[in-house]
């Protein structure tokens, strides 16, 4: 087996006396479907915020594509391929819908090394992501004209952009219909079958079920499951926590 | 418009006024128009911070009295050309709002603003208690009578403060053009999500404060030469400030004209108040018109533009 291309090693986190994240192990294989599973509170976004660099863990490695990235600002670990769409759709406010797809072009595409894209080929790129999540008519508008699906498809056309090699999308169809999360997981399959490692944090079962290859459950900032889909959730330990003794 | 178009245009509507200026005989114009133009270089700098990334900096006058202040040092060093202790100013101003930068900008809103008030503060202290720029008895800057191809030594300070405000608005609107605006505007809107969509904020904030100090530092190099006596309670006058904060605002704060307009419309009306009224009257005058504008024009006098032509768009 190849190196994992994410690698998270005895990561902790805790805000003052509440451990948050308590020695989490865990890796993603490049390719993989990764569900992220668990209760309201059980660590999911900390989690996320860790790899992403939003917080820092006091304890703990994190290996992305074979690098330690645990001392990398947030703008630098986008820059080497981990994107992220926000649980509450983040929108740059003043910008057009087109414009919050041109900043990760600008500043992750062509931060990277080989030669940057030329102003057509930007323009061009922002009208193929808005194609490819249905937003082309929205180019021009700001986010605030958008519905609340809409923002949702920008927040992930925005991590499309910065052409991740990881994305994890943290909770991209809370609140969506039954026909708008079968978009969206189409969406992410697409993505997946275009070769983007993906980590999926979820509530809707239905809809982490269908696309993981994997599940893994954090329950009160510890990893408790990890494994195949269907037998993760028989696992008893992880009915406990979702249904109660 | 390219920037380049634009730089040829400022560039001749500087040299526009410049031609219309051979034209006037009375000094107090002059005067006057220094003023005004300071205030167009100090709008436009505070914007490229304040308006640009959304940091509200309070400490206007601490960079512009620092500029004034490398003057004065230099001055009493070794007499160089005013361009090049514009230069020296806008080295030393550009330098402190790097550090000011590193030290408080990871604080946000309300918090940051307070920081550089209290930089104010001290910078302030500092120098009135240092004596070899005068300390709290202030300094005195004697001009020569006449420079030679322009006349009097004010239309050559009106000349040079011209050609700042002039490069100080290319610039502003260079950048609002520019993956570097982009930056900017993703800063004001969500810093969260524009470290995650690759912005190094923090690289971009401190470029956005030593630009903006810079350029203040740059339009208070000049000053002692225009007061001839330079103290620290006048260069630091909490009136540069409040100024600088809310001609941006009566303007609008997202495009480069806001500022000028601001300037022109706020400075000019505090130059006819100062010599029809009273001169204590000046900040009056603008806090009456900020509480104005906040309520019935929150974008400023762009913003109030374009709404409108917006409408007029849509039938």
């Amino acid at each position: 087996m190849s190196a994992p291309l994410l690698r998270v090693e005895d990561l902790s986190k805790r805000f003052g006396g509440f451990v948050a994240l308590d020695t989490i192990n865990l890796q993603v294989q490049t390719g993989e479907r990764v569900g992220l599973i668990g209760p309201n509170g059980s660590g999911k976004s900390t989690l996320v915020n860790c790899l992403c660099g939003v917080l820092r863990p006091e304890t703990g490695k994190v290996h992305f594509d074979g690098k330690p990235i645990e001392a990398l600002p947030p703008h630098a670990r986008t820059r080497l391929g981990i994107a992220r769409s926000f649980q509450l759709p983040r929108p740059f406010a003043s910008l057009s819908v087109a414009d919050n797809l041109r900043v990760p072009l600008l500043y992750t595409v062509n931060a990277r090394p080989g030669p940057p894209l030329a102003p057509e080929q930007l323009d061009a790129r922002c009208a193929e992501l808005l194609q490819l999540v249905g937003l082309a008519d929205k180019a021009t508008h700001l986010p605030r004209d958008l519905t609340q699906v809409e923002m949702r498809k920008l927040e992930l056309a925005r991590a499309m952009a910065a052409e991740p090699k990881l994305l994890i999308a943290d909770e991209a169809m809370a609140g969506l219909s039954h026909a708008e999360v079968d978009d969206i997981l189409a969406l992410l399959i697409r993505l997946n079958e275009a070769g983007i490692t993906i980590v999926l944090i979820e509530h809707i079962m239905r809809a982490v079920m269908g696309f993981s290859q994997r599940l893994i459950v954090l329950v009160a900032g510890r990893k408790i499951a990890d494994g195949d889909p269907q037998e993760v959730v028989r696992n008893p330990e992880v009915e406990r926590a979702y249904l109660g003794e | 418009m390219r920037t380049r178009t634009f730089l040829v245009l400022a560039v001749g509507v500087g040299l526009l006024i410049f031609g219309a200026s051979r034209f006037v005989h009375n000094e107090y114009y002059f005067f006057a128009s220094y003023v005004v133009l300071q205030y167009v270089v100090l709008a436009t700098a505070w914007n490229i911070l304040g308006g640009y990334t959304g940091y509200v900096n309070f400490g206007t006058a601490a960079f512009f009295a620092l500029g004034a202040y490398s003057t004065v040092a230099i001055n009493k060093l070794y007499p160089i050309p005013i361009p090049a202790l514009m230069i020296v100013g806008g080295a030393v101003s550009g330098i402190v709002g790097l550090g000011m930068g590193y030290l408080t900008l990871r604080l946000r809103g309300a918090f940051f603003s307070i920081a550089t008030l209290a930089l104010a503060v001290v910078l302030q202290t500092l120098i009135t208690n240092w004596d070899y720029v005068g300390g709290s008895r202030g300094a005195y800057t004697i001009p020569p009578m006449k420079v030679p191809l322009i006349g009097p030594y004010i239309e050559y300070l009106f000349v040079i403060m011209l050609g700042l405000a002039v490069i100080a608005v290319v610039i502003a609107r260079a950048i609002e053009h520019s993956r570097l605006g982009f930056g900017f505007a993703t800063i004001r809107d969500d810093e969260l999500a524009a470290e995650a969509s690759g912005v190094p904020t923090l690289r971009l904030k401190l470029i956005a404060t030593s630009l903006s100090g810079a350029l203040m530092g740059m339009a208070g190099a000049p000053l002692p030469y225009y007061v001839t006596y330079l103290d620290p309670a006048s260069g630091f006058s909490l009136a540069y400030a409040v100024n600088s904060i809310a001609m941006p605002l009566i303007g609008g704060t997202t495009v480069w004209l806001g500022p000028v307009i601001g300037a022109l419309f706020l400075g000019t009306i505090q130059q006819v108040a100062t010599v029809t009224i009273s001169s204590a009257l000046n900040l009056l005058i603008v806090g009456l018109l900020l509480v104005g504008f906040v309520i019935v024009a929150p974008n400023g006098i762009v913003g109030l533009v374009q709404a409108r032509l917006r409408r007029r768009g849509q039938p």
